[in-house]
């Protein structure tokens, strides 16, 4: 079983989580787009947490049989990995249109100059 | 369409005498539809220039769009509908139009019904006035799963805003210069309407909704998928009550 600290203290950190995203869509820092995955993340973790039986039962799904609260940090991980990866194809999509903004912003400045 | 156009042109509202108006036509590879929604703005009223925002097209929209005499702004890559209609009511307050009305480049809102959006708005009985197709279930009534969507966002609007909204998504508007102002400085993005609603609330300006008959689309394709559908509901849902708690954006001001 989860000893109740961790339960705990996972609870709190999830909540903290989700609190700070809300602020930070609220004051317009984040985007909706890119705050879902991490509610999605702090509302899993939240629930794993809490639902302290549960935790124990996947952990057996899945082979954890010592320390229950591994199946946290993976669950954890596994998030802050889809989460990476997401923002990894943002960052290339931001990418390619800064290339065509630079691009079409030269251009217009030539433009300008020959017709100066 | 043309043909119309030539006929006897009809009775203009007199308040519409020297008001600078602008149709905005948000347009994403409609080569095959804009020329048609270019004309018929053109039949109803001459007088109302036609700004065509071309989202990036990877098509003739632009090029089709220019040969119709409309005014073109080209994105230079996609921005999704919000950032595109955001553009038109850039275009629109920096060149001082005291109304504008909106339609979609894909043929679905019919030129002809535009009197009854742009009434309320000359006799100054609401700021922005949106077309809804629901308030007397006439026309192209879109599919069902769409409409079930469409009726849970109206339900979430309703209550937000404590009046009835029949259809919080659509995008055929007329608005005065204080929605101009107002869209010009804050747009939601992505599919902007939903939101849009409780942005027009909370700056209290005064939104109507007038029956109108939608068209089904003539070409292109829709924006929205099966898999996004699901996404953009959440999304709206997240967005819709995270904006309960955000503060107002200021509207642009006029200079003079």
């Amino acid at each position: 079983m989860t000893p109740l600290t961790v339960s705990i203290v996972a609870a709190t950190a999830s909540v903290a989580l989700l609190v700070v995203v809300f602020e930070m869509i609220r004051s317009r820092r984040l985007r909706e787009r890119y705050a879902l995955l991490w509610l999605v993340t702090g509302v899993v973790l939240l629930f794993l947490s809490v639902w302290r039986s549960g935790l124990n039962t996947i952990a057996g799904w899945v082979g954890v049989t010592g320390y229950p609260p591994a199946v946290l940090f993976a669950v954890a991980t596994l998030f802050i990995l889809l989460v990476l990866l997401d923002y990894s194809t943002v960052i290339s999509k931001l990418a390619d249109q800064n290339t065509v903004l630079a691009q079409r912003l030269a251009l217009l400045e030539q433009r300008l100059r020959d017709r100066a | 369409m043309v043909e119309q156009a030539e006929a006897a042109p009809r009775a203009r509202d007199p308040r519409l005498a020297g008001l600078r108006r602008i149709a905005i036509v948000p347009a994403y590879n409609e080569e095959e539809s804009i020329r048609r929604v270019v004309e018929e703005i053109r039949a109803f009223d001459r007088e109302l220039e036609i700004v065509v925002v071309d989202d990036g097209s990877h098509d003739r929209t632009s090029v089709v769009a220019e040969e119709c005499g409309a005014h073109v702004v080209t994105l230079p890559f996609n921005l999704g509908i919000g950032g595109a209609v955001q553009t038109g009511f850039r275009y629109a307050f920096d060149n001082g139009y005291r109304l504008a009305v909106r339609l979609d480049g894909d043929g679905q809102h019919d030129a002809s019904q535009l009197d009854a959006l742009i009434a309320p708005v000359l006799a100054d009985e609401a700021d922005i006035v949106v077309g809804s197709r629901f308030a007397e279930r006439s026309g192209y009534q879109s599919s069902r799963p769409r409409r079930a969507g469409i009726t849970i966002l109206a339900k979430t609007v309703s209550m937000l805003v404590g009046r009835k909204v029949t259809d919080p998504t659509s995008g055929f508007q007329a608005l005065n210069r204080h929605a101009i102002r107002l869209f010009a400085a804050d747009y939601p993005h992505d599919i902007p309407e939903v939101e849009a609603v409780l942005l027009v609330h909370k700056h209290r300006l005064r939104m109507m909704e007038v029956p109108v008959r939608m068209r089904e689309r003539a070409g292109g394709q829709s924006s929205i998928g099966a898999v996004f559908a699901v996404y953009y509901m959440v999304k709206v849902l997240l967005a819709l009550f995270v904006g309960l708690f955000r503060r107002n954006v200021s509207p642009l001001e006029d200079t003079k």
